[in-house]
Parts: structure tokens; sequence; C-alpha cells
């Protein structure tokens, strides 16, 4: 048995005397589609920011294909073939839609802080780059610049961002929050394309989403998982009916 | 969004933007042309006075563009630049004196790498201090070493000079190709071949991997940390690169004037050239260029004309805020939609809206002028009389008539000004429309 991709053992959270993340502890295997579900305020972005190194955990250990990543800066986490997306789209906005794929192909093809190579030159950057906006449907945007998108066009070209530097571990925080029906199925389907071969963890509110796409689905609330395990499990489960999808439904 | 018209958003050159020689063709003609330009300028302006300032613009364009490597592409606000230029400057000139006295092989026209290099070093050793932030505390941190080095520079006496700086001979260094560098042509076109090559290299630099992040940290530095980037490392390049090339224009000031002094390395230029390059527009390559001509033009002209210069170069600055936060630069690119889809149609239109703008802008500029040189006679040179002359007509600062003038060009002249606004916003805006519409049709 190889080591879970990523592994949180008993992470905690505290900002000031309030504890956000009250000791969870998940593993998710390679090539699993991981939902985290659970009310508003439970953690969940929180939770993202701590495994993409935006926050460091109070205590506990995060692991990234066994390796203690913990405390470790988002840039070298991401080096490590994690990439995240955000809830409140985190773009480039003054650069143009080519460039904001552009930027996150460019360290995962190893061109790093290089001055002395003209980026436009550089052919697998543009097939990259080229190949993603087609993935996100974005071709015909490529000139605007990222700020005058529409919504749905920026939480796409968020998607975009996330998966073009090609990492092995995608995180997707709320990737169809406020989208119109069509506009989410179009993203779950563009999900579940990039997600093939990865691993991906996904802050979801929308059911059908969260049903449609997972492998396994994580219920977090107040700071503590509550119930991981198969959909059809998680649905039947009493205290994940008590906590949320009773309240929910 | 208004911020549409100002950024030149990079055409991605799909079809191999290396290849052949075509490509090279395109790339390389407008800096021939540059190159042409410069060279033939000198025998345009022909006069001793044109000479030197042209050699000034050359100096103030690498700086300046250096400075805009910053502001303008890192998004990072330095209050100290001045200081790489100086010590750019000051080792470029202990380099020459050296070489003088031990008699060196070194020809003059080496000394800008000298400044090059230590502009570089001390971007590097500074830059490791002032790069872990960005936004107000990096400035904060600039205008401290700027201030830290500036007053090191009067105690300093043996680095700085003190006063009166350190001076050399630039006729004194190895002879080569017969150029002794003595006459200011030859300084001229040392400093164009330096100036164009600076601004070659740093125009290919906006267009590297490094350079595109450069944007991406400007724009989002959190972002950039998770597309694989330390924000941090992206900012300390550039700001040492920055360096390198403030350090040449150092030195080429160093040769122009073989005197450097410790106002090189202050605030003074430090801000002069903050000034340069926002007049001139942070948002494209050209506007530090823009700017600093101007700039030079301005302080060498208006010196000469009127004593309080210094108050129409902060007045320049504070419009240029208030009315064309984009700089000249700016406000020429809001053009480019209407060049790039060839609607010149409205054109016509759009520029006679300009004219009858001007006219009352120059009105209010002319009542402004009296009002301030008035104002300064009578306080600092009441003297020497209460006559002035100014646009080659007597005015008498005693009476009350010029003053009623005056104040009567600046209030109605603006009045005048602001009625024509909305006019040139409607111009404008069928202008872009029309633009949009043939862009489309196309």
């Amino acid at each position: 048995m190889t080591a879970p991709v990523i592994e949180l053992v008993d992470v905690r959270k505290n900002f000031g005397a309030t504890k956000i993340i009250r000791g969870v502890s998940l593993a998710v295997p390679a090539g699993e589609r991981h939902a985290i579900i659970g009310p508003n305020g439970a953690g969940k972005s929180t939770l993202f920011n701590l495994i993409s190194g935006r926050f460091t955990p109070t205590s506990g250990k995060v692991r990234l294909c066994g390796e203690d990543v913990t405390g470790m800066p988002p840039y070298l986490i991401n080096r490590r073939g994690l990439s995240r997306s955000f809830q409140v789209t985190n773009i480039f906005p003054r650069l143009s839609v080519w460039e904001n794929v552009r930027c996150a192909v460019l360290w995962s093809l190893g061109y790093k802080y290089s001055f002395w190579r003209g980026v436009e030159d550089l052919a697998d950057v543009r097939d990259r780059t080229e190949a993603i906006l087609e993935e996100i449907e974005l071709c015909d945007r490529r000139l605007l610049q990222a700020g005058v998108l529409t919504y749905a066009e920026q939480r796409a070209l968020e998607i975009g961002i996330t998966i073009a530097g090609d990492a092995r571990i995608i995180l997707l925080d709320e990737p169809s929050a406020g989208m119109s029906a069509a506009e989410a199925a179009r993203a779950v389907a563009l999900i579940r394309k990039v997600s093939q071969g990865r691993t991906l963890i996904m802050i979801e509110h929308d059911m059908d989403v969260v049903f449609d796409l997972a492998d396994r689905i994580s219920v977090l609330v107040y700071g503590q998982i509550i119930a991981s395990d198969f959909p059809a499990r998680i649905k039947q489960d009493r205290a994940v009916q008590a906590a949320y999808l009773g309240t929910a439904a | 969004m208004s911020d549409v018209t100002t950024d030149v958003v990079n055409v991605p050159a799909r079809a191999g933007a290396s290849a052949g020689l075509a490509g090279v063709a395109r790339h390389a003609a407008p800096w021939l042309a540059l190159a042409v330009a410069f060279a033939v300028l000198p025998m345009i302006f022909t006069s001793g006075s044109a000479l030197t300032m042209l050699s000034l613009m050359g100096i103030m364009i690498v700086f300046a563009l250096s400075y805009n490597m910053l502001l303008g592409e890192t998004g990072l606000l330095s209050f100290g630049h001045a200081v790489y230029y100086g010590l750019g400057g000051f080792v470029a000139v202990h380099a020459m004196n050296t070489v003088i006295h031990d008699r060196l092989p070194v020809p003059l026209f080496l000394i800008p790498l000298v400044g090059a290099f230590s502009g570089l070093l001390f971007g590097i050793i500074f830059g490791s201090v002032s790069t872990r932030r960005a936004g107000t505390a990096f400035a904060m941190i600039s205008l401290g070493l700027g201030e830290l080095v500036a007053s090191s520079s009067l105690i300093l006496r043996s680095f700085f000079g003190g006063e009166e700086g350190v001076s050399t001979n630039r006729t004194k260094l190895l002879h080569v190709f017969g150029l002794n560098f003595g006459p200011q042509i030859e300084i001229y076109y040392l400093i164009a071949f330096w100036c164009l090559l600076c601004m070659v290299a740093m125009f290919a630099l906006r267009r590297t991997p490094f350079g595109s992040m450069c944007n991406a940290v400007r724009e989002n530095a959190e972002r950039a940390q998770f597309v694989g980037y330390n924000p941090q490392a992206v900012r300390f390049i550039a700001f040492a690169l920055a360096g390198l090339f403030a350090g040449v224009a150092g030195a080429l000031a160093a040769i122009n004037f073989e005197l450097v002094n410790s106002a090189a390395v202050g605030a003074g230029q430090s801000g002069l050239v903050l000034l340069a390059a926002y007049i001139g527009g942070t948002g494209n390559f050209i506007g530090p260029v823009i700017g600093a001509v101007l700039v030079t033009w301005l302080e060498v002209m208006l010196s000469d004309i009127t004593d309080v210069w210094q108050l129409y170069f902060g007045l320049l600055f504070i419009g240029v805020v208030m009315f064309a936060p984009n700089g000249i630069a700016g406000l020429l690119m809001m053009h480019e939609p209407l060049w790039r889809a060839r609607a010149y149609g409205p054109l016509p239109r759009l520029l006679l809206t300009y004219v009858i703008a001007l006219v009352p802008a120059l009105a209010t500029l002319a009542g402004l002028i009296a009002v301030i040189e008035m104002t300064y006679h009578r306080s600092v040179k009441a003297s020497e009389g209460t006559t002035i002359s100014l646009f080659h007509v007597t005015l008498d600062t005693a009476s009350f008539v010029p003053w009623i003038a005056a104040i009567v060009l600046l209030a109605g002249g603006f009045l005048l000004f602001r009625r024509t606004w909305p006019v040139v916003g409607a111009a404008w805006h069928d202008a872009i429309v029309y633009a949009q519409t043939a862009g489309k049709a196309k």
C-alpha cells in the first residue's frame, strides 16, 4: 500500500481564541475524487488553505505523498504537484486571458525565473496554453483582460489557471458557485475531464454535483469531520442527515 | 473597466515567433529605425546646447526605464532608485580614475559596464532587504535606504568626495579607434549606443518568462504563489536588474559630466525619475521614454526661462495624476483601438474637439503662469522694480489690470475648459463605438 497522496493528521487551526479546525484527520488515496461538504462556516475553505500552504496549522501534520509539507509556503507545495482554485475568483485581472494561463504554465515546464528567453518563442508554453484555453473554452477571449470577463468566464479561467500546471493533485473550492444550472453542468463536465488520472479534492455546495462526481465524501461540521465515506453511505448516515443534509433538504 | 484601453495586451505570436529571417527583421525593424534616429538627431539639432540636452535625455531614458521595471512592471514604488544610479556613477568615476592612474588598457566606452556591475551589486545587497515586502513597506524601506546612502555620502568623504564630489577626466583613458571622447558629439554617440543597448535589453526582458511573472506578481502576488512562483524572488530579481540598468545610467552621467557628487544618490534624483516615469506613463514601454525626454527638456528649458521652474514641474505632475493617471503614453494609447481597427472616419471630429478644448486650456495655463510669475516677482524680486516681461508683454505688477486679466484668463479659461469636456467625451465615445463596430465588421 503506497502512502496516501494527501494525509492530514489531527490538523488544528485557531484564529486567536477561535478554534476553526478542531482536529481533522483525512487520507485521500491517489486518483480519488473526494468532495468536502458541510454547512457555511464549518471551515472547509480554511482546510484548503491549510493543505495548500496559505495558512500554517496551529498543530498537526499535512503530508503530500508521504512528505511532510506542514508550514511550507504555497509555491513550494505547488511545485510538489498540488494546485488549487479559489472560492472568490483569484486571477490576474489586468493581464490578458492568454497571459493568465501562460503564467500558470511556466513553472511546471521548467522555465522558472528565466530572463534570457522570449516567452512567446517557447513552443511548449504556447501549445500548453492553447490546449488549456481550448479546454476551458476561452479561445476567443484570449486577448481580453481577464478582469472584464463575465463571472462564469472568470470561474472557468480560475479552473484553467489551476489545471494549467498539470498538477497531480487538484483542490477546487466551490467551482460551480454562483453559476446557472447550464453553466454548472458545463463546469462539472470540465472537472470530470480534467480530473482524469489525478487526485481531486473539491468543496461544493451543490449536492447534485457532489453525488455526481465524488468517489468519496467527507462531511465537515464545526471544524471536525463527522463522516467520511462513499456517497451512498453518506446519504444514509444519520449524523450527516441531522447536521447537514436534513436541514439543507 | 477604464483600464481596457491602457494595457497593451501582447498578441500571442502563434505561428512560430522565432521563425526565420522575416521574424527577426520584423522584431529588429523598430530598433534599426531608432538607431538611425539616434544617429541623425545631432545632425538636425546641431547646437552645442542641443547636443548636451540629447545626451541628458539618453541618460534619463535608461534611468526612467530601469525605474519602470519596478513601478510599472512589478508594481514596486521605490523612493530611492537614485541610490543605484548614484553608486553606479561613483564606482564608475573611481574606476575611471584608477584606469587613468594605473594606465590600464580600458577604453572609456566600457566604463558603463562598471556602472552596470556596481548597480547590480548594490541592487542585490539592498534588494535582499527591501524586496521581502511589497506595497507600503517596500516604499518605506526604499525611502530609508535612500536616506541612509544620501547621508553616508556626506560622511564617507574618501569615496563620495564630500560636498564637491569626485571628478575625473574622460579623455585620459585608453584611446581606441582614434576617439579621445573630448568633444560632446563623441560622448553623445557613446550615450546613444548604451541607451539603445539598454532599451533593447529592457524591452526583451519584458517578454521573458521572468518579465511575464513580474506582471503577474504586480497584479496578484498571492495567486503567483499558487502557480509555483515565489513573489519575493521575482521582486528581488527585478530589483537587482533595475539596479543594473540604473547603474549604467549613473556611469553614463559620470562620463558626461566628468563629475559625480552626492546629489546623484539623493532624494531629488529619486523623485525626478519617479516623476519622469509617472508623467510619461508606467503602463507601457514607451511611457518612461516620453517622460524622460519631456522631463529633461523641461528641466533644461524651464530653468533657463523662470526661477520657479520646479513649481511648474510639480503642477505638471499634479495635473497628470489628476487628469491622466496613465501618463502621456496612456493618453496616446487610448487611441490604439481606433488605430488598430483602422477607424479613421471619426478622427477629424475628434481632433477638432481636442483643438476646441485646447484653446481654453492654454488660456487657463497663460493665466496661471501670469499669476505665478507676478506673485513670485512681487514677493522675491520686488527690489528690481514692479514690471516684468511675460510672453513678450510688459506687465506692471503694481497695477490691478494685469492681475484682473490673469485671474479672468485663469478662472474663465478653466470654466470654459470644463464645458468642453462633455464635447470631447461624446466625440471620443462615438469614435470608440465606431471603431468597435468597424472591428467586428472585419
